[in-house]
């Protein structure tokens, strides 16, 4: 059986958007020097404030949806979750100088509980018989896609079928592609990464910059909450279904050797690899097999890290600072 | 000449320094009244959702971890696994190894056991007969094997091409996972449930004993054991000086003759043998089955009870007391005022926050310029 | 201001009173001739780090149009003093006035601000960045590289640099590196400059070419600090001299009025005279045997070339170079800790035995029987382990010893309590983290460690780098009591006075070439620093 393609490749964008999204904003991340392990609890957080958001708009609207409030809402909602995750994060790194694994972990921890407390709390305040939230009202905003994708074929189909938000995220990868390379910020940013004590000796705020770079990094990655809960998922939440996705953004990262557009092309790729496991035929009688598809996204990432890893190119590696507090007067 | 200096408006309020003569005794000092602040924020927080007051809260935490004499064995037999964990994870963290696979690593132990189990047991041909010890002996040693070489792979990749760690032992986690989720379909009982239930229900085979005939008390003796074998094991032995060596500077070990790379797969195949134990204990003794959340995301608290602890073994009993306590407590307090049992990673979360950002207060100091109301010593 | 000057000329700690030689320097203005205007003041400035006083109350001028050459011993606190100009460190107490007004730099950019740009020691460069975006870091408007180089090759133009704007800095020199450093203060358009050991690093041409730029600087009316140890760079380059001990001013002069001897006497505060022994070698034999080594470092850099000499015991053999020409790869083939593209170095034993040690690990050489000890440069990264205490690092050499799993604590505890007394180790006990000891106590710890197993070949890289001259000597007689106890000792050294004054014969490195092999007792140190800059000491004519 041949994969259909027309069928495949927007199921495969559809699940590359939120790693896009993810990886996008820890590559802004860690090119500031900032490892952010809580990636995977940041974007859960700003999924679950859209919900929120999204959940007490329908609920105080009674039905009367007007467009723009169904989408700025969440938006915001989400956008501010994710701020404050990111706020969180530079508070213990760059202001306390905290160890940035632990952080990371720990902000993991707390994000994913966060979103599946509140997932769980918000059925038990609609009463709901279901086991999880459908906003199907204002999701159908989210996934609305250009109007003309119908008429337009397989083209209509695989590059006009999505929500606004998936080409949000691909516009934000090439803005930020430009932005680092092309920019005067962008370059300041590189070498607060790189090398801290020369980016401050040139007086840099080295500070600022961190700060700036990691929360707008969070508030990217929460957009992919955001899209998965509100476009993926039709605005159904359930329990842990975000999954891993959260570690695969950061995998993702090291997939594209810290280039946004090159994000593009390998979140769509890792968004097909992860589905891939339906297309493989097993028959009735050997479903398990597909267990061990689903592995797939996960031995190519290992194989490329071990690539990048052996090929060991100047340009290629991580920011020099990464993982590293700075101490302006250490000695 | 020292009475002209102006105190200009753009003079900086306060500027930080370093500090190295914080004591042990005021570290720890600092780090309690860092929990305690913790424990009211979460106390604050749990009365604002659940409108009870705080009091009343605690003694629900208090109780749910030790309430009852079985409580109080479960909240120890949970211990005792996350304890077990994080030694494993320490080792590979003195040598400066991000090993976050102690999930992955568990998962493949936990596997192994029960594929011991399930494949001597029910499922041989009639007549043939395997015993019980034997199929012990069997899960304890493949058990130990398989989560070795999960931990070796992502070392010899460190070893020889210096691939990152902590991604390679991520994605570790996840193909153990789906091996699992592979095998539990393939044995799974009864066919299409999903799920693999009790193994050996009515023969017990490949049960782990059970010592004075207390269900709990054997993960309990095992965590007793590697904790002192540990501390002895990093303490006194030339391999533990030989991790430090290396976790301080590469560069220092090769110049006395160390083997980097050897002593990198060494250790990480103890970190992984240990895990693989925890796994072990999960199937044999306290389960009885395997599932693919059976390692509950120890591996990644492991983390974070080993660094707390500093990497210390006995203070690691403390550090992993602490969360283990607060997860029970905040289950209790879940279902008591009918919350989701999430609730517990959120006050893990606000708990770590306090503890890693209080880190700061004993490692520098915050000198404020020139104001005498202030010379206090800032301690929030 | 001008009228606490004077007083403020005698600092209350420093007594100048005992140096016979010392004579007040009248200042410019008095005398009315060349009118000197102060572009920095600092006054009463103090820094300390933990318990440690880098600066005590300094007091400091900088004037326009002169360059000042800051004099003081390692440790005295020269680096510090800048990096308070420089916004890298905040004073404690005191203050600056640029231009005769009061102002408080609490970052660098505030130095920028006021015209105060610094190329320190250690360069603060991006490596994966090329020169035009290093040299732009931190500047305010729209990126624009290609206007960037143009101003960049203006001013490479005027001054005589020579920059490539598009070469990424891993690709370039140490000299390269440096000259993007000078530019990139110059590109902000400083005014008051300051060097940090700019010629630790340099070889004398290109010490000469740095010379000459900042010669026409001062033409230019900037104010130029240089901060070294170089006598004769401070005599042909400055026009005045500052000097700090212990952290504490010692007082200035016009450098056309003083000499090497009496700036010396004011940097150490007693007269010393480099005097160290030098004993005849008795009954040398050849102990190592290098032939024909070639080393290639990872990014495939040729670091030795051919390189042939005997060490024989009983003998120091000073190996002389400019930093980075092959020394550090020299000594770790030997220690076992380089691999070589070809040649061989043999061990040659008391009975006449040759044993090869390349391509075996320090491990295998110490299980053939071959005591060999290395004194490395890199003393905490690499000799020592700064967060372990005084008995885990004697352990380092000593923790395979007996057969058991478990390591024996007595034995290194012992020979530390031993080091302790023995060198004079000022520690708080055994149990200290030795990285809270200072540069003197370390390298005290490190040789004494390194000495107790008897070696017969003792390897020393720059032993006294960032000691202060009791050390130094100690060290000095350490390596001497080796040498007479019949150890080959091969001694890397910066110094050339030091070198020509210890060593029995001195290899010439130059670029990883061996520029020659000459007597230390006849050696003329003109010559050796020809043969450091071109092999065999010839002019360019060949």
């Amino acid at each position: 059986m041949m994969i259909d393609l027309v069928a495949f490749i927007p199921r495969a964008v559809a699940q590359g958007i939120p790693l896009l999204y993810g990886s996008t904003g820890e590559i802004i991340t860690q090119k500031s020097g900032n490892l952010n392990l809580g990636i995977p609890g940041v974007m859960y957080v700003g999924a679950i404030s859209g919900v929120i958001g999204s959940f007490f708009y329908e609920n105080s609207a009674k039905g009367d949806i007007n467009g723009f409030l169904a989408i700025a809402i969440p938006l915001l909602c989400s956008l501010l979750g994710s701020l404050l995750m990111g706020l969180l994060y530079c508070f213990l790194t760059v202001t306390l100088r905290a160890n940035q694994n632990v952080t990371g972990l720990a902000m993991t921890t707390f994000g994913v509980g966060f979103g599946n407390f509140f997932g769980g709390s918000l059925i038990k305040i609609a009463n709901a018989d279901v086991p999880s939230i459908a906003l199907s009202k204002t999701s159908a905003y989210f996934s609305k896609s250009l109007p003309f994708a119908d008429s337009c074929g397989w083209f209509g189909k695989i590059f006009l079928s999505y929500g606004f938000l998936a080409y949000a995220a691909i516009i934000i990868a090439i803005v930020a592609a430009i932005f680092l390379n092309r920019t005067r910020r962008g370059l300041h940013l590189r070498a607060v990464g790189e090398s801290p004590e020369t980016a401050d000796a040139a007086g840099i705020n080295v500070t600022r910059y961190k700060y700036v770079a990691t929360c707008v990094g969070c508030m990217i990655a929460g957009l992919g909450g955001l899209y998965y809960v509100m476009d993926y998922a039709s605005g159904v939440w359930s329990n842990d279904a975000f999954g891993d996705r959260g570690w695969l953004a950061i995998a993702l990262v090291i997939f594209t050797i810290w280039k946004p557009d090159l994000g593009i092309f390998a979140s769509i790729l890792f968004g097909g690899l992860y589905i891939i496991y339906l297309y493989i035929p097993t028959g009735m009688d050997h479903m398990e097999y597909k267990e061990l598809y689903k592995m797939i996204p996960y031995i190519v990432t290992m194989i490329v890290l071990v690539i990048t890893s052996m090929r060991n190119k100047r340009e290629n590696q991580p920011p020099a600072s990464l993982g590293l507090p700075y101490f302006r007067e250490e000695r | 000449m020292a009475d002209n200096v102006k105190n200009t408006a753009k003079d900086p309020l306060f500027h930080i320094s370093k500090r190295d003569d914080y004591s042990t005794k005021r570290s720890w000092g600092v780090r309690a009244i860092a929990i305690v602040a913790a424990l009211i924020v979460c106390a604050i927080l749990t009365t604002c959702l659940t409108g009870d007051n705080p009091i009343k809260v605690y003694a629900t935490i208090v109780s749910g971890a030790f309430g009852s004499a079985r409580k109080t064995w479960v909240t120890f037999q949970n211990l005792s696994i996350l304890l077990i964990i994080s030694l494993a994870l320490t080792p590979a963290f003195k040598m400066r190894f991000w090993n976050i696979g102690g999930e992955g690593q568990v998962l493949i132990g936990g596997l192994a056991a029960a594929a011991c189990m399930i494949c001597l047991g029910d499922r041989l041909p009639a007549g043939l007969y395997v015993p019980n010890g034997v199929v012990v002996l069997l899960m304890v040693i493949s058990s130990i094997v398989a989560g070795a070489v999960w931990a070796l792979i992502p070392a010899i990749l460190k070893a020889v091409w210096n691939t990152n760690e902590t991604l390679s032992t991520l994605m570790m986690n996840y193909i153990a996972t789906q091996l699992v989720a592979y095998y539990i379909i393939k044995w799974e009982v009864p066919k299409g449930s999903g799920k693999i239930g009790i193994i050996n229900q009515n023969s017990n085979l490949g049960w782990l004993v059970q010592l004075f005939g207390n269900k709990y008390l054997l993960s309990i003796v095992v965590a007793a054991i590697l904790t002192f074998a540990m501390v002895i094991y990093l303490n006194y032995s030339k391999h533990g000086y030989e991790i430090a060596v290396v976790g301080e500077s590469e560069r220092t070990a090769r110049y006395v003759g160390m083997k980097v790379k050897k002593v990198i797969i060494r250790t990480m195949l103890l970190s992984g043998a240990m895990c693989g134990i925890a796994g072990l204990l999960l199937v044999g003794s306290i389960n009885h089955t395997l599932t693919t959340t059976i390692a509950g995301g120890q591996g990644f608290t492991a983390v974070m009870v080993s660094w707390l602890a500093k990497f210390n073994p006995i203070t690691m009993i403390f550090t992993s007391l602490l969360i283990v306590f607060l997860e029970r407590g905040a289950g209790e307090i879940s279902t008591t005022f009918g919350l989701n049992q999430s609730f517990a990673d959120i006050l893990t979360g606000i708990i770590l926050f306090f503890i890693i950002g209080c880190e700061f207060f004993i490692h520098y100091k915050i000198n404020f310029r020139k104001s005498a109301k202030e010379e206090k010593e800032n301690d929030d | 201001m001008n009228s606490s000057h004077k007083s403020v000329k005698i600092n209350g700690k420093c007594r100048f009173w005992h140096f016979p030689l010392f004579r007040f320097i009248s200042h410019m203005e008095d005398t009315g001739l060349d009118k000197k205007v102060a572009a920095v003041t600092m006054r009463g400035v103090s820094k300390s780090f933990g318990s440690v006083i880098a600066n005590d109350k300094v007091d400091l001028d900088i004037y326009k149009g002169e360059i000042l050459a800051l004099l003081g011993e390692n440790g005295s606190g020269k680096t510090t003093l800048m990096n308070m100009l420089s916004g890298i460190y905040f004073p404690d107490e005191g203050q600056i006035f640029i231009n005769g007004e009061e102002v408080v730099i609490a970052s660098p950019k505030d130095a920028f601000s006021h015209g105060i740009g610094m190329v320190h020691q250690h360069f603060k460069l991006v490596d994966v960045l090329d020169a035009t975006e290093n040299i732009i870091l931190g500047l305010p408007g729209k990126l624009n590289k290609k206007e960037a180089a143009a101003k960049i090759r203006e001013i490479c133009d005027k001054y005589g640099f020579d920059v490539d704007p598009d070469q990424k800095i891993y690709n370039m020199s140490v000299s390269q590196k440096q000259t993007v450093e000078i530019v990139k203060v110059l590109y902000r358009g400083a005014d008051i400059l300051i060097l940090d050991e700019p010629t630790a690093v340099l070889t004398p041409q290109e010490t000469e070419k740095l010379f000459v730029v900042l010669r026409k600087m001062r033409e230019d009316g900037k104010a130029i600090v240089i901060i070294t140890h170089k006598m004769h760079e401070v005599e042909s380059l400055s026009d005045r001299v500052a000097v700090l001990r212990r952290g504490a001013y010692v007082g200035d002069m016009m450098t056309k009025d003083t000499n090497a001897q009496e700036m010396t006497d004011m940097m150490v505060g007693h007269s010393v005279t480099l005097n160290i022994e030098r004993p005849d070698p008795v009954d040398p034999h050849k102990r190592i045997a290098v032939r024909g080594l070639t080393v290639r470092s990872l990014d495939g850099i040729l670091k030795l070339d051919d390189v042939s000499f005997d060490a024989y015991s009983g003998e120091i053999l000073g190996i002389a170079g400019i930093s980075g020409c092959g020394q550090k790869e020299l000594l770790e083939a030997i220690a076992g800790l380089q691999q070589a593209e070809a040649g061989s170095i043999s061990y040659v034993s008391d009975d006449g035995r040759k044993e090869e040690l390349l391509g075996k690990d320090p491990l295998k050489i110490q299980e053939m029987g071959v005591t060999l000890s290395f004194v490395p440069e890199d003393r905490l990264g690499m000799g020592l382990v700064g967060n372990m205490d005084l008995t885990d690092n004697m352990m380092l050499r000593s923790f395979r010893k007996g057969s058991g799993l478990f390591t024996d604590r007595k034995a290194p505890h012992d020979l530390a309590e031993q080091v302790i007394s023995e060198l004079e180790v000022v520690t708080p006990g055994v149990d200290t983290p030795v990285r809270k000891l200072s540069g003197g106590n370390v390298q005290k710890i490190l040789v004494g460690r390194e000495i107790a197993s008897a070696p017969k070949v003792l390897l020393t890289a720059y032993a006294v780098r960032g000691l202060d001259i009791n050390s130094s000597y100690t060290i000095y007689d350490l390596i001497n009591r080796q040498k007479k106890a019949g150890v080959a000792v091969i001694f890397v050294g910066e110094d050339l006075d030091v070198l020509l004054e210890i060593s029995d014969r001195i290899l010439v490195l130059c670029g990883g070439k061996v520029s020659g092999i000459i007597d230390g007792r006849t050696a003329d140190k003109n010559q050796v620093g020809l043969m450091m800059t071109q092999v065999g000491g010839e002019d360019n004519g060949r």
